[in-house]
């Protein structure tokens, strides 16, 4: 893996109030890498993704993402990540080709590019007949992967999955990986949170969040080998409970 | 007990349902098992008697879901897909509200309520409001407010969505200390990691059940061996008339064959260079998931 940092961040840290959300994070993921950020509902992975994304300023820190600083450069950083989330994606009552139209808009591509990614996205999805339908017709592993291909009208280096396979059934969620292999051999870096723990096995390397801190970070092997246990679901639960009764005491 | 007869469903030309029939025992813990669009969420509808059948009927203790719909809403709880707790209400608020639904007599809520904390760890955040929870402290809530009324049947439809690995464990634990109370529990889930601990799983696909059995004797059952090969070549095993079973999934191939290849036969894709290793693989409720996938038409 070429040690390219797609995003690098140095004791970055977001309050709101009194309260701390991402307390002195510091995290580097390098370019073509899948790397899984997991952690409790709560635990501030929102808030550390839209603060990558350029959406939210940081109290305090340092954070590049794709060379890009957060608070000079936040306008390029959006135009050089991806973004999807099963929770916001794609207008349900637009047609598939109006989505396509939309998102291209939204990255500034002009309309012959657009034409262009719409034809490359019916080929690969094999989706030329379904352009003409109304979005929430389709199934949703289509729409699923229709918002991937949206997210990356405009060809960007570094895309940010949050939650993309929440309410999926496990063979839509099978071929969605096999998407995100794809993306990392041609070199695109794939943020990604997940609560199953199976597709944490996916990834290259992992981090887990627990209130605002990076409790651990390496590849899904080592935290098994480190953490004596057979499953990442295993590991999760430990580290996140052994720190639950930490903060009792 | 429930018994469902024959149940069929359909929505226009959509058959959600069709002929289904299967008999739930007390005290157990059955899965519902599918793809998205299998017919879950409308099975588990017309158990709690929100939908009737077009064919076929549904007895809970003896009783029918459509003309004694309203004994078997005293009889059932039903947590659904996405539950709309009163964000603005607060967590005791919420839980004596469905008290309230339920007709539950008022010198019992007191102690229902204790019981109900207790075992949900929620009482520190009686006071909170239901938006303020945590995903994992809104589904033991969701669930609270179901069980106020004791139900002796629990419908849950994907209740642990978006909940992170600890909270759904400490779900769990909660779902099988009422099992052992006596309580039934129908519940469809994604996660088959955790269905694969479940009393029973009923397996739906495009609207049929093809399957009802204990999750160790449904692994039992599937016919083939799987093998994962280290290999490239997709497109010369998808070619082959015997192969029954194929997923590409990182470089890796899993594969099953309708009869195994021969030792010679490996021993050749290996010479050529055709695969790099060969493995036998145990199999998992996901392969019974995946090959079912492949048989069925994808809507």
């Amino acid at each position: 893996m070429s040690k390219i940092l797609s995003v690098y961040t140095n004791k970055i840290t977001k309050k709101f109030g009194s309260f701390t959300a991402v307390d002195n994070v510091d995290l580097e993921v390098y370019q073509g890498e899948i790397f899984g950020f997991l952690g409790a509902n709560g635990a501030g992975k929102s808030t550390m993704i839209r603060m990558l994304c350029g959406l939210l300023t940081p109290s305090a820190g340092e954070a590049k993402v794709g060379g890009y600083d957060v608070y000079k450069e936040s306008e390029l950083i959006k135009k050089s990540i991806g973004y999807m989330s099963q929770k916001f994606s794609l207008y349900n009552d637009l047609t598939v080709a109006e989505n396509i139209d939309f998102y291209g808009g939204v990255y500034s591509l002009n309309k012959r590019n657009i034409q262009e990614k719409k034809g490359e996205i019916a080929v690969e999805l094999d989706l030329d007949r379904q352009m003409n339908r109304l979005t929430k017709d389709i199934p949703v592993g289509l729409k699923q992967k229709l918002a991937l291909a949206c997210a990356m009208l405009h060809d960007p280096g570094i895309i940010f999955l949050d939650e993309p396979t929440s309410g999926v059934d496990p063979k839509v969620r099978k071929d969605f990986w096999n998407i995100i292999y794809q993306l990392s051999e041609q070199g695109k870096t794939v943020f990604v949170t997940t609560h199953f723990m199976d597709e944490a096995e996916y990834c290259h390397r992992l981090s887990i969040m627990h209130q605002g801190k990076i409790i651990a970070l390496d590849s899904p092997q080592n935290l098994k080998k480190k953490n004596e246990e057979n499953s990442i679901n295993d590991v999760f639960i430990k580290l996140i409970r052994s720190q639950i009764d930490a903060d009792y005491q | 007990m429930i018994k469902i007869e024959s149940v069929s469903k359909s929505f226009g030309d959509i058959l959600a349902n069709d002929n289904i029939s299967l008999i739930i025992e007390e005290s157990q813990i059955v899965g519902l098992i599918g793809p998205d669009g299998a017919g879950k969420s409308t099975l588990m509808r017309q158990l709690c008697s929100l939908i009737s059948p077009d064919l076929g009927h549904i007895e809970i203790d003896g009783l029918d879901t459509v003309k004694s719909q309203r004994e078997v809403r005293t009889l059932v709880g039903y947590m659904p897909q996405r539950f709309s707790l009163y964000p603005d209400l607060t967590v005791e608020q919420n839980i004596l509200f469905f008290a309230e639904l339920f007709d539950v007599p008022i010198k019992e809520r007191k102690d229902k309520l204790e019981k109900l904390y207790k075992f949900s760890n929620l009482k520190a955040f009686s006071k909170r409001q239901a938006g303020k929870l945590s995903g994992g402290m809104k589904q033991k809530l969701a669930l609270s407010c179901n069980l106020i009324h004791t139900p002796k049947y629990l419908f849950l439809d994907e209740p642990t969505f978006g909940v992170d690995p600890v909270s759904r464990q400490e779900f769990w634990e909660l779902i099988f200390q009422l099992r052992d109370e006596g309580i039934t529990v129908f519940v469809s889930t994604p996660y088959l990691d955790e269905a694969s601990v479940f009393d029973k799983l009923a397996l739906i696909f495009n609207g049929r059940l093809i399957a009802y059995q204990q999750p160790s004797a449904i692994l039992a059952a599937f016919p083939y061996q799987i093998f994962v090969l280290q290999s490239t070549h997709y497109d010369y095993f998808a070619q082959m008339a015997n192969v029954v079973y194929l997923h590409l999934f990182n470089k890796n191939i899993n594969i099953a064959f309708s009869t195994e290849p021969s030792e010679e036969q490996w021993q050749e894709w290996l010479d050529k260079r055709i695969i790099l290793t060969y493995e036998k693989k145990k199999t998992t409720l996901e392969d019974v998931f995946l090959l079912q996938s492949k048989h069925s038409v994808e809507l």
